[in-house]
């Protein structure tokens, strides 16, 4: 156990109101599959660990607490792994907290273990999250009948198709949008040596000609169902300033939650979303996204919502994303680069899936996106929603703390 | 860490079943609409949200996602959610407070543990490779915990019962726990074993229930109540998941919690230093143990509430022994209390929150 915890740290007697800084230390995840039987559940959390570790230059011993985050425990049929999982994350002795906010959690999870760091009363954190699929069928896990919900039908795909529609008569988008989402982020999964899926030589047509499942989405513009990992080690202001490697400074985080369903809830721009983004531009002190980000990483699980998260989350005005997408301007070397990485369209442990975003966009500031790396990237947002779009979890992170 | 306070709780009646769903809107809606009439608050003053619950408890995934239902979540709200007891959300409650991105934040927890059985439904929380293939019952975990202890004379079955007979005794004065009455040592050692060496009194009843605490920043809480319950010390740790890997008579972590929790609190007597504690302990060897660990002896009042024995709501009974310590204080019963809250096998995680009056 380390001294921090022993001894509650001196900042902690202190003014609640200051915000400390804090930064992601280093980032890792797992080669993402749709199986990964080599590896138990423990394997597969301690294959990203390792990569977190090593990537920020510290060791188990280093971590002062842990935060694990997870989508349902249905989907692997343990409850609460993390009660299991606590010796293979190196929490023993040490607290652990386990986060569950449908598919935002595992940004949930980054926002929680940066709040750690924020409130002054660790050094260093570790945020563990996770998905292995394979243990069971997430899309029939979903397809739940419980008593005064809408049902999901066949997985989030059959929930989400009407949002899409809906989004297309709204903005008068030309049908081949999705597609064009699809080929450009599964091309980048092609540079990203982690992603499920890489499809270098993906066209318009072979989206186009993949199987209809839920109108209008085809099998091309889906994201799989993977077993992955993410972990990211993020530490105070001393140990950011300690480090020798490059860090990513936390500008700000932001959730919001509104209600599955209720009278004026629009789906296909969701308020909740649209004020946790305010909340977080407010944070950061950005005025206009589009000029001052400079590469985004979205939870984009069906190719249309990359427009509608652009709008929701004010980098075009409402109708107005898709013509970011078309005009190429999501692409690497656009003006908005939105997942670099390949996103949730090439890779899709559904409880790591926020988590990445949040690492792929501590990845770029840090100038360690290796292939994938938007050239001279200093500012980043990284961003993941859950239900019924309406869990939405944020950050921004930079080169520099201010 | 001055300035972060409990101001208000309330908590569901601890009934053996309930009617309603598993997502706990009929159980949270009534409990929310009490603790906004003691504060004088209402959900826009909420800054922060966050609950805890199971999925598995509840027998489906998202949960927790109909119960934001039951806060009327819109304009939407700033929210989270712990797959733990809601002490647990508390505690990120109170680090969201410390941040400052939030002045008055409310945690809830609620169970519907009536929905499955819910001892088998408890050894999924066991490795899922080694142990829970085996399908130990949380009730057969918790017996071996209580055999060695016997074994070793660490305590005896009568000690255990004396227990069990405090607790109900205790929980005469609390209008909605589950179990209460006047029964003796004997009576109870007189009944068959349930899973030797548990008897029934040994074994936390199975309840349904839910829990909501509402606390506040140091200028919000003083404006609030006469009498907040000053948070000095908030603090947990977790064990080995693997039953064989540590000592299952003591808890290394309650006893690290504990102590790293009264670091925090002026002029501490004794271990913890606290007039009264509420222990969740859903077996009465498990108080005996966290008695030992958190260092409380006479004269320290260990549950007048009744504490878990008296009704176990799963993912409410942590938050809800925070909430009745709290009460101790904001009553003017006591100057400091400890919550306790307990999680997994054989208390492999607890947590420590001490509170003070100033």
């Amino acid at each position: 156990m380390s001294d921090t915890l022993a001894q509650p740290s001196s900042g902690r007697h202190s003014s609640r109101a200051e915000h400390r800084r804090a930064a992601v230390l280093g980032a890792g995840q797992t080669h993402h599959r749709s199986k990964r039987p080599d590896v138990s559940i423990a394997g597969l959390c301690r294959e990203a660990v390792d990569r977190a570790l090593a990537d920020a230059g510290l060791g188990l011993g280093d971590i002062d607490a842990v935060v694990v985050g997870k989508a349902p425990d249905l989907f692997e049929g343990v409850m609460m792994p993390e009660l299991y999982l606590a010796d293979a994350l190196g929490a023993t002795g040490k607290p652990l907290l386990r986060v569950h906010t449908a598919g935002s959690v595992g940004g949930a999870t980054g926002v929680v273990a940066a709040s750690l760091v924020q409130a002054g009363l660790h050094r260093r954190v570790l945020a563990v999250a996770f998905e292995k699929q394979s243990e069971s069928n997430a899309m029939w896990a979903l397809s739940i009948m419980p008593p005064f919900s809408m049902p999901l039908l066949a997985g989030a795909g059959g929930y989400f198709a009407p949002h899409i529609r809906s989004y297309i008569r709204r903005s008068g988008a030309p049908a081949h949008i999705g597609a064009l989402v699809a080929v450009k982020d599964r091309r980048n999964g092609a540079r990203n040596p982690y992603a499920h899926l890489r499809q270098p030589d993906i066209t318009l047509e072979s989206v186009q000609a993949s199987p209809m499942l839920w109108d209008p989405v085809r099998y091309d513009e889906t994201c799989p169902s993977s077993d992955g990992a993410c972990a990211v080690v993020i530490g105070d202001q001393a140990a950011a300033e300690a480090s020798a490697r490059p860090v990513a400074w936390i500008r700000a985080t932001s959730m919001r939650t509104e209600p599955t369903m209720f009278a004026g809830k629009d789906n296909v721009n969701p308020r909740a979303g649209a004020d946790a983004a305010a909340a977080l531009w407010a944070r950061a002190g950005i005025s206009s996204p589009i000029d001052e980000i400079d590469v985004a990483e979205i939870y984009v699980p069906f190719s249309w919502f990359e427009p509608m998260w652009l709008e929701n989350l004010g980098f075009a005005a409402a109708g107005d994303g898709w013509k970011l997408t078309q005009a190429g301007e999501t692409e690497i070397g656009g003006r908005i680069p939105v997942n670099p990485s390949g996103g949730v369209l090439c890779s899709n442990p559904i409880g790591a899936s926020g988590l990445l975003r949040f690492a792929e966009s501590a990845m770029q500031v840090m100038g360690t996106a290796g292939e994938h790396q938007v050239p001279g990237a200093k500012t980043a947002l990284g961003h993941a929603y859950g239900g019924g779009s309406q869990y939405f979890s944020m950050w921004v992170v930079a080169d520099s703390p201010d | 860490m001055s300035d972060v306070a409990v101001i208000g709780f309330a908590e569901a009646p601890n009934v053996r079943s309930t009617d309603g769903t598993t997502n706990g809107v009929e159980m949270l809606v009534p409990i929310f609409r009490e603790v906004f009439e003691q504060t004088g608050l209402t959900k826009s003053d909420v800054g922060f949200w966050c609950s805890g619950s199971s999925d598995y408890l509840a027998g489906r995934a998202f949960s927790f996602v109909s119960a934001v239902d039951a806060i009327g979540a819109f304009p939407p709200v700033m929210e989270s959610h712990v797959e733990m007891d809601g002490a647990f959300a508390l505690y990120e409650a109170w680090v969201k407070v410390l941040t400052g991105e939030a002045d008055i934040a409310l945690a809830y927890g609620f169970g519907k543990s009536s929905a499955g059985d819910l001892r088998r439904v408890l050894a999924l929380q066991l490795d899922p490779y080694l142990m829970a293939p085996l399908w130990p019952d949380s009730v057969a975990v918790a017996a071996l915990q209580a055999r060695l202890g016997l074994d070793q004379g660490l305590w005896t079955e009568r000690a255990m019962a004396e227990v069990a007979v405090r607790s109900r005794a205790a929980a005469m004065s609390n209008a909605r726990a589950q179990l209460s009455g006047q029964v003796s040592a004997e009576e109870l050692l007189a009944a068959p074993m349930l899973a030797d060496p548990l008897r029934a009194h040994d074994c936390a009843p199975v309840t349904d229930g839910a829990a909501v605490v509402i606390i506040a920043a140091a200028d919000r809480a003083r404006e609030l109540c006469e009498r907040p319950a000053w948070i000095s010390g908030f603090e947990h740790r977790i064990d080995s998941g693997q039953l064989g890997a540590r000592d299952l008579t003591r808890s290394a972590s309650a006893a690290a919690a504990g102590t790293a929790a009264a670091a925090g609190a002026v002029g501490a007597a004794g271990a913890v230093g606290v007039d009264v504690a509420e222990l969740h302990a859903p077996f009465t060897h498990q108080e005996l143990i966290l008695r030992d660990a958190l260092g409380l002896a006479e004269p320290v009042l260990v549950n007048p509430s009744g504490g878990a024995l008296a009704g176990n709501p799963l993912f409410a009974a942590g938050l809800a022994r925070i909430g009745h310590a709290a009460r101790q204080i904001i009553s003017g019963a006591a100057d400091r209390a400890l919550g306790h809250a307990t999680s997994g096998p054989a208390l492999q995680q607890n947590l420590v929150c001490v509170m003070e009056a100033r």
